[in-house]
């Protein structure tokens, strides 16, 4: 065993106006080990993983690789000194192929065409190496999220990586894509490289991590080494006060059909069928699960719900009201007027306008509610007021109502989203993947109030990939593969059963 | 009739050199995500500056020079104000066209006394046409001589210059280093900086090359095409650059057929003045003018799809997440 030190940070600090995101933090991580960093939204871990990667400066304190003091000014000094960083938020051009992304700031050369040569075979390598396949030639941006995320990989480890920092890798990945991932960093680990992995689930840092640091409102709290810890004891250290991991609910009192779908057939722009003929109910009263591996149509499903992706065919129903989902093209305010509020799966694409203040965000789509202004004229004052409820009920942190809404960590981003949705206090409430990027003490939160919200005779649809969260908040499972309900469970049935239908095993089998 | 077609697509080549010159001159601006309607100011200054000193130096080549030269100091105002001080990148723009138009008139005036004019230039002092080989052994060889002669050969250098750029810029963008860069800066400079790319040294290379190629462009307007500059004389071409760049989607190929066909359009105007046109009457000038714009409009919003500018375009760079 090595005690080597690959990472030593000294004193860093960092401060963003207000915000003191960083605060005299201390932390060694030794070489060749795989070192977890856990802590609430917005407690600085991005912030410091940035400061490590030359994206930010700190403003004080001292950094030493390899036992060598450093300053690291900007992300070519990081990747000199063999730092390769996957960012929270994919620092990829979308438009570009996976190859032209890779070679980026690498391209070996004012002419591309020998670089390029020699990056498809050192592709090719690295493919087979660690099991990182990706089409070279497929545009990046039409790939799902998991292969963008080995494009992340591929990039750093092309520039060669010897410390690795991955920001919240599987917030986006499905739990096979999850297990991919970390057979890949144990094998990194294996070769003596170090990698740094922040995530919000507990139950990963037990499986792969050797040592696990917590931070709590910008200060490092705690490292210990994995094998000696619980996740009670982390999630303890996380929030400051005890936290429960599971759900608490009474069994659901289901009353009328709140929401009901009937025969909705999606086609997506590329001409292919997404959701094929899905037919189902949520009563007033009970949580719906749809459980799936993301990308079998869930997503699209939602969207054509809430009137913000047109439907071939399809009725729904909300609180009474019908909506021919295909007739003229709907449009999702008026769909909300009917009772249906709807926090979409990803939050950046259509949930908030990053560069709006957070109080115009929190009412993003509810502008024209009589509460916030008359006529043409927003009434600022009620606007903030409503804001600063949110921000309090739902602990938004920094407090802030003002602050670009950009400048709020990814976890709080999306509380901003759900405290704008759940207090509209609607008869429907649509959610896709509540808790992604959240923290444990957030998530706790988030389902108490989903359950609340059920408790008050409303009518909850959730899309989850994570089958955990499906099965502890649930009242009835439906599962989806290729566009279609496949099956309805109770969400006590066994997980392997469930992750059976959700593989595309027939009913039959799966019975 | 064959002739008369020649003779317009002859005149289309002339028009579509200052176009397409600046149109390029847009594309690596706008591919590296700095929108620039300054483009039309930047000629224009050009235009000025070469006319003025090859009508005082007595050559072309410095006249030239001096144009480029101007335009990269103008195209670097357009820099310093949106990549260095993050302002916005139209006010800027519209700024810097105003600042020409201004100035070009208000210095002509005081220089050379002749209304905003410089001086004719001659001999040395504009450039001349070329003639390629063979042209007048192949002349009376019916339609390759007519192609050949008339069409291909018989222009001055900064008209085969502005042709050439096309198949460079395309290789520039597509196959070098700097090429694959400045797309993905235009597109999203996050990525570029953490990898470890200087996104505002990027974006000015950009801007610069932005300047080199409006300076030909407007180089090309007083010294090349004209014998002088004359108040005003880009009259609106930087802007029909610009609609040739978003109807072309910001690639150098069609770019070029844009250009063309812009030019087509002005040269067919220029025919049609004051001619009878059958069942119409005599054709308004002003109609077949604006046409360059109402076809990007029309085809834009119906029969091409949708032009998507680079999605970093008009925004400054700024350190933070999104
Ligand atoms: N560019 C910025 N400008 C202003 N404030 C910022 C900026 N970046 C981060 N912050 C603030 O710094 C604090 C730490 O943010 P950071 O992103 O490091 O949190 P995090 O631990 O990664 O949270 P999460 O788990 O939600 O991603 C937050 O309060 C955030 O609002
Ligand atoms: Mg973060």
């Amino acid at each position: 065993m090595s005690e080597q030190l690959a990472i030593e940070l000294e004193g860093i600090d960092k401060r963003f106006g207000a915000v003191q995101a960083n605060k005299d933090i201390n932390l060694k991580v030794k070489k060749g080990s795989i070192h977890g960093i856990v802590g609430e939204n917005g407690a600085g871990k991005s912030t410091l993983m940035s400061i490590l990667y030359g994206f930010y400066h700190a403003d004080g304190g001292e950094i030493r690789i390899d036992g060598k003091t450093v300053t690291i000014a900007s992300s070519q000094a990081a990747i000199a000194l063999g730092i390769g960083m996957v960012h929270q938020h994919f620092m990829l051009v979308e438009n570009f192929t996976v190859l032209e992304n890779v070679i980026l700031g690498a391209e070996g050369g004012a002419r591309l065409s020998k670089g390029i040569g020699r990056a498809r075979a050192e592709l090719k390598r690295l493919a087979a190496d660690y099991d990182l396949k990706v089409d070279p030639d497929a545009i990046t941006g039409d790939l799902p999220v998991g292969l963008q995320q080995r494009v992340e990989i591929l990039k750093a480890l092309f520039r060669g990586a010897d410390i690795l920092i991955l920001d919240e890798p599987t917030g986006v990945l499905t739990p096979p894509e999850a297990d991919h991932l970390f057979r890949i960093l144990r094998v990194l680990r294996d070769e003596g490289k170090t990698v740094l992995l922040i995530t919000h689930k507990l139950r990963e840092i037990m499986a792969v991590t050797d040592e696990v640091s917590v931070m709590r409102r910008g200060e490092m709290v705690a490292t210990r080494e994995t094998s000696k810890t619980s996740m009670g004891e982390l999630a303890e250290l996380m929030v400051g006060r005890r936290v429960l991991l599971d759900v608490e609910k009474t069994p659901a009192q289901p009353g009328a059909p709140f929401l009901s779908v009937e025969g909705l057939n999606v086609r997506d722009a590329r001409g292919v069928d997404v959701v094929k003929d899905v037919s189902f109910e949520v009563r007033a009263g009970e949580i719906v699960g749809i459980a799936g591996v993301s990308g079998n149509g869930q997503s699209e499903l939602l969207e054509a719900i809430a009137g913000i992706r047109p439907a071939r065919s399809g009725v729904v129903t909300i609180d009474g009201t019908r909506i021919d989902l295909a007739a003229a093209r709907r449009d999702p305010a008026e769909i909300r007027s009917y009772g249906l509020a709807h926090v979409p799966e990803d939050r950046h694409r259509m949930g908030l306008v990053t560069r709006f203040h957070e109080y115009e965000n929190a009412i993003l789509g509810y502008h024209r509610d009589p509460a916030c202004g008359r006529g043409a004229f927003l009434d600022l004052d009620a606007i903030r007021a409503t804001a600063r409820a949110g921000i309090e009920k739902y602990d938004i942190r920094p407090p802030d109502c003002a602050l670009k809404t950009a400048n709020f960590s990814g976890g709080n981003q999306q509380k901003i989203v759900l405290a704008r949705e759940i207090e509209r206090d609607p008869a429907v409430l649509l959610v896709g993947q509540p808790t992604r990027g959240v923290d444990i003490g957030a998530i706790e939160f988030i389902h108490k109030r989903l359950v609340a919200l059920r408790d008050a005779g409303k009518a909850v649809l959730l899309v989850s990939v994570e089958l955990d969260e499906v099965r502890a908040l649930a009242d009835r499972v439906l599962v989806m593969f290729d566009g279609r309900v496949v099956g309805e469970r109770a969400p006590e049935t066994a997980e392997s059963e469930l992750g059976l239908l959700m593989a595309g095993a027939t009913q039959e089998a799966a019975e | 009739m064959f002739d008369t077609l020649i003779l317009i697509l002859d005149s289309t080549v002339r028009l579509s050199t200052p176009l397409l010159l600046a149109a390029l001159a847009g594309l690596y601006s706008e591919r590296s995500g700095v929108f620039d309607i300054g483009l039309e100011g930047k000629m224009l200054g050009a235009a000025f500056a070469a006319g003025a000193a090859a009508a005082v130096t007595g050559s072309a080549w410095i006249g030239l020079g001096a144009g480029i030269a101007v335009s990269i100091a103008l195209a670097l105002v357009h820099g310093f104000a949106c990549i260095t001080n993050r302002g916005n990148q139209i006010v800027s723009g519209v700024a810097i066209n105003f600042l020409a138009i201004g100035l070009t008139a208000l210095l002509g005036q005081d220089w050379f006394r002749q209304g905003g004019r410089t001086p004719p230039v001659t001999g040395d002092a504009r450039f001349e046409t070329l003639v390629l080989p063979f042209a007048d052994a192949l002349r009376e060889v019916p339609v390759i001589g007519g192609i050949y002669s008339e069409l291909l050969s018989g222009h001055n250098i900064l008209v085969y210059i502005a042709f050439l750029a096309v198949p460079f810029t395309w290789w520039v963008l597509f196959r070098t280093r700097f090429g694959l860069r400045l797309r993905a800066v235009g597109e999203n400079p996050a990525a570029v900086d953490t990898a470890g790319i200087s996104v505002t040294w990027l974006r000015y290379r950009a801007v610069i090359c932005t300047g080199i190629l409006c300076g030909i462009a407007g180089a090309y307007l007083s010294v090349a095409q004209s014998a002088g500059f004359i108040k005003d004389m880009t009259a609106g071409k930087g802007f029909i650059a610009l609609a040739a760049l978003i109807f072309a989607k910001w690639k150098p190929v069609p770019v070029m057929f844009a250009c063309l066909l812009f030019g087509f359009l002005d040269a067919v105007a220029i025919r049609l003045q004051g001619q009878q046109v059958p069942g119409i009457g005599e054709v308004p000038v002003q109609a077949i003018q604006a046409l360059p714009y109402i076809l990007t409009v029309v085809l834009l919003a119906g029969f091409i799809g949708r032009a998507v500018p680079p999605k970093a375009g008009g925004t400054a760079y700024v350190k933070e997440r999104s």
